[in-house]
């Protein structure tokens, strides 16, 4: 006849025990773990929303020639018509959205200079002059106008 | 009044305790009548990729200015998002390439001081790689990469351990230093989920970057892709980059 198993009580204890950490852990990472983690993959599904929530700076193009038709038609055809309104003017995305916001006008030296200044790095055939030597100062607008440059 | 206060009160709180407080926010747009804070958009829709054509970079530094002003990032130097490198290759020695990058390009390049040497500009940015060793490394899932395959920083996860920043081979990421938190490029996801250009193709003026979706048939990218030589930066380190260089010179590591 085998051992009767009578002293089985420290196994009780024992399944109680993992029982009552099992009820914690589970507890625990319901507290600690944001409800929408996981939903996707390993990560926060709000922390999308919070890359999204970002205010934008630059209107884009798209919204300047809905109001600047104008200068939308005078850049038609002519070297600058693929640069964007907001490389030279800056961000303006307060004025595309109130238009009573006053835009800012670029300055017409300085902005010139940014692309068009000498350097080797510049692919073959990308117009470059020294401004020192080819007019001290004053404006390039004066004689190249920035919307139409090659109309001139 | 009572029965508004009481309904108001159960609106916002089963908002916040069905969802987490930033959804919860996004849900009172939705409430509002703002689609666009809670957009419509389908990530899983589109599939971004970067064209960069080296050949038109002129290194005027527009992208580099532009993105610190959309982004936020600090204007001190050796805190980029995106950044220009100038090369200068000399052609007796093109595995020691000369690379220079005064903040960043942030204010443009200073005239060559190599004179016959082989020189150009190459527009540097996270290179959104299908398998990012960054994701991979992220101990607590603070970076992830979204269902259009964009990588992003949950920076309110983000413990700052820098683990990220050192698996990037590309050395894209750095540490806020205002949150001291992981930052890098976002490709401006703020914008395109709303249908702009992110900020530094928006400013390029000769065209050199394009952000393509290899999701839309339509999309000209395919077209670029089928009838340009491109490449990707450290294509041994099986991080698959979806950022596609045109007229990359082999000096660029």
């Amino acid at each position: 006849m085998p051992p009767s198993f009578r002293s089985y009580e420290h196994l009780l204890r024992l399944a109680a025990l993992f029982a009552v950490a099992a009820a914690l852990f589970l507890v625990l990472r319901w507290l600690l773990v944001p409800a929408d983690y996981g939903v996707l993959g390993p990560y926060r599904l709000g922390a999308i929303a919070q890359n999204q929530a970002r205010p934008i700076s630059y209107a884009g193009q798209v919204a300047c020639v809905a109001c600047h038709t104008d200068v939308a038609d005078a850049r038609k055809g002519n070297a600058h018509e693929l640069v964007s309104c907001e490389s030279c003017h800056g961000p303006h995305a307060p004025h595309a959205a109130d238009p009573a916001i006053a835009a800012r006008r670029a300055d017409p030296r300085a902005i010139c200079a940014v692309c068009h200044v000498p350097n080797a790095g510049k692919p073959v055939g990308f117009k470059t002059v020294v401004f020192a030597d080819h007019a001290d100062e004053g404006p390039c607008t004066a004689c190249h106008p920035a919307h139409a440059p090659r109309s001139w | 009044m009572a029965v508004a206060d009481r309904r108001e009160f159960l609106q916002h709180a089963g908002a916040f305790l069905l969802l987490t407080g930033t959804a919860a926010a996004a849900w009172e747009h939705v409430l509002a009548g703002q689609p666009e804070s809670a957009p419509g958009y389908d990530a899983s829709a589109h599939w971004w990729a970067w064209i960069i054509d080296v050949e038109r970079c002129i290194g005027c530094g527009l992208c580099v200015k532009a993105c610190k002003e959309e982004n936020g990032v600090s204007l001190e130097p050796s805190y980029f998002r995106t950044w220009i490198e100038r090369y200068e290759v000399d052609p007796d020695d093109p595995d020691h390439p000369h690379v220079t990058s005064p903040n960043g390009g942030y204010d443009g390049f200073p005239e060559s001081t190599k004179p016959g040497v082989k020189t150009f500009f190459v527009p540097k940015l996270c290179n959104q790689c299908a398998d990012s060793p960054c994701v991979q490394v992220c101990p607590v899932g603070a970076t992830f990469q979204t269902p259009d395959g964009v990588v992003l920083v949950d920076k309110d996860y983000c413990l700052g351990c820098r683990y990220c920043v050192q698996a990037c081979p590309y050395g894209c990421r750095f540490i806020d230093p205002e949150t001291h938190t992981a930052d890098k490029c976002t490709l401006c996801y703020h914008r395109i989920t709303k249908g702009l250009k992110p900020a530094c193709e928006e400013v390029c003026p000769t065209g050199a970057r394009y952000l393509g979706d290899l999701k839309n048939p339509k999309d000209p990218i395919h077209e670029y892709l089928r009838t340009h030589k491109v490449h990707v930066l450290k294509p041994q380190m099986a991080t698959h980059p979806k950022t596609f260089y045109n007229g990359l010179d082999g000096a660029v590591r």
